[in-house]
């Protein structure tokens, strides 16, 4: 659904991961000293605020609409991400009664500037741009770019990038969806640019553009849900822009380390794949366009 | 005035506006926080890489501006008259006239823009235009014609009673009076008010990026949000005043000019 800007390099992610780590504290396990639940660095003591966009979209979160939130709930523990949010407090020693989620644009999330979560996840794509000016937690989740389009269309029948180039594209604004249509795809006709991806799903159901680009897992929500009559023409190679989702944190916040230490028990006792064969089954192959 | 006098009286204007404006310089150059103001909304670099790519999607803006203006001059003008018609049978009209101009002078200008930008092809009707840019006008000319029609309205009525009533004594019918005795001085007088509204278009014509047509703000957007650097923000900021500047120095010198021509006239 979102993330932005320039190639990930693999190599450059891994200097990152492992420097932000080294502050916080030896072990690698939870029960390191820094990372005593009474140790942590919150923005509300004894709560873990989590943040995340609003609707709640799935496959990422789960469970009926509850007020505030729109489509889904984050308070359940269902979906992708609410489970792992849910997941990575109970390796840091939260109930889940502690953890409180806010409401916070997609854009804003990684901008630079304090911030009044503890962590946001939101299919955040780690950028160096981005890096620059917030802190990232390591991988939960490795992903795809996809294009969408409605049955029936010529753009339906691409079989490469190549065949996308005609066509009238969009994605969500300061996404690496964005970024990969001008980076690869180099359509003929200017890509149309929304402040949410809500507004390019609508677009692309009025048929006001050809294509939408998003990650693939939404890309199987849209045309499952979303957009009836509408299919995944493909997805794009992992080679150009595979991307990873990670968990945003203020820049310089210590308790990215903390984090990564639980993600790294959630991966290494397998509870992390479990959660994404519960709530990403689904997304299975796509076509790849080359 | 004597010749010395308005040197002297130039000097000293001068003198202070170097001063003055040095010193304001001075004291933002060295407050606390400065440089990161600088890198953060100046910077050089982010601004001739943003320019080019801004420059080309402002022209989308002085086109829905020169479109949108065409339209709202001509209905407007339409709605005031619609509302300065006289007589009881006309009272439906002016009613509808009333409401329209209540309606979209208070609904906010994004909403409208949204609501049919988004709104009207998800309807799926045969022959209803898909194009953003398209739907994005018909909502600027909906708007604007509400609140250019109420400085029709005040420039009709600002001309007095007693000239319609002369050209109705001279065998006038009531459209012959506007047409020829009232609008032209009700117009006249309106110039300054209408250009101010041009102006409002001109920057509102960048509420219809809303709708994912690439305009010079959403431009500016799209670099800030990939470089975190709020420089190309300034650059759409430049080309907008650019445009407005220019139009507001204009409406200066209309109203200079009718003031001379009234006062050399003798009115």
């Amino acid at each position: 659904m979102r993330r932005s800007l320039a190639l990930v390099l693999v190599l450059a992610l891994a200097g990152c991961g492992g420097s932000s780590s080294s502050n916080s504290g030896s072990g690698g396990t939870g029960s390191a000293k820094s990372c005593a639940k009474a140790d942590l660095n919150l923005v509300n003591a004894g709560q873990l605020t989590v943040g995340t966009d609003n609707p709640a979209f799935p496959p990422w979160f789960g469970g009926p609409e509850k007020s505030p939130w729109k489509v889904s709930d984050p308070r359940s523990g269902q979906g992708f991400e609410s489970a792992v949010a849910y997941a990575v407090a109970g390796k840091l020693g939260f109930a889940k009664n502690e953890v409180k989620w806010i409401v916070v644009p997609f854009n804003t999330s990684f901008a630079p500037g304090p911030k009044k979560f503890d962590f946001d996840i939101n299919e955040i794509s780690y950028t160096p741009a981005r890096a620059n000016v917030v802190a990232f937690s390591d991988s939960y989740y490795n992903v795809n770019q996809a294009v969408v389009a409605k049955r029936g269309t010529k753009i339906a029948t691409a079989q490469s990038t190549a065949d996308l180039q005609h066509y009238k594209l969009g994605a969500q604004i300061g996404t690496t969806s964005y970024q990969y249509i001008k980076e690869f795809i180099k359509p003929s006709q200017q890509p149309a640019v929304f402040d949410t991806n809500d507004a390019a799903v609508a677009s692309l159901k009025n048929g006001q553009i050809d294509g939408l680009v998003v990650d693939l897992p939404t890309a199987f929500y849209v045309t499952a849900v979303q957009v009836p009559n509408s299919k995944i023409v493909g997805q794009f190679p992992t080679a150009n822009a595979g991307e990873r989702f990670g968990m945003v944190f203020q820049k310089g916040n210590k308790l990215v380390g903390c984090v990564n230490v639980a993600l790294n028990e959630l991966k290494a006792d397998g509870t992390l794949q479990k959660i994404q064969e519960k709530w990403l089954a689904k997304v299975g192959g796509a076509p790849i366009l080359h | 005035m004597s010749g010395g006098e308005g040197r002297r009286g130039a000097l000293i204007a001068t003198l202070s506006t170097v001063v003055f404006f040095t010193l304001l310089a001075v004291l933002i150059t060295h407050a606390p926080g400065w440089p990161e103001v600088r890198k953060t909304f100046f910077d050089w670099g982010q601004f001739k890489d943003s320019l080019p790519d801004i420059a080309r999607a402002f022209l989308l803006n002085v086109k829905i501006f020169l479109i949108a203006e065409a339209f709202i001059l001509v209905f407007a003008l339409l709605l005031a008259v619609i509302r300065s018609l006289p007589g009881p049978a006309a009272l439906p009209l002016r009613i509808l006239g009333i409401a329209y101009a209540d309606f979209f002078r208070g609904v906010p200008t994004i909403l409208v823009i949204a609501m049919l930008g988004f709104g009207a092809p998800a309807l799926q009707l045969k022959g209803v235009p898909l194009s953003t840019t398209f739907w994005g006008i018909v909502a600027l000319v909906l708007v604007y014609t509400a609140y250019v029609s109420e400085v029709y309205r005040a420039g009709i009525e600002s001309v007095h009673p007693s000239q319609d009533a002369a050209a109705r004594s001279l065998g006038l019918t009531h459209w012959q009076s506007l047409r020829t005795v009232v609008l032209p001085q009700a117009v006249r007088r309106v110039i300054p008010p209408l250009l101010n509204d041009f102006i409002g278009l001109q920057k509102d014509t960048a509420l219809v990026g809303f709708l994912g047509s690439v305009e010079a703000f959403k431009q500016s957007q799209i670099d800030a949000a990939a470089t975190f650097n709020y420089t190309s923000y300034v650059a759409a900021a430049l080309l907008f005043v650019a445009l407005t500047v220019p139009l507001a120095r204009f409406t200066d010198w209309l109203v200079l000019r009718d003031r001379r021509r009234r006062q050399a006239a003798g009115v």
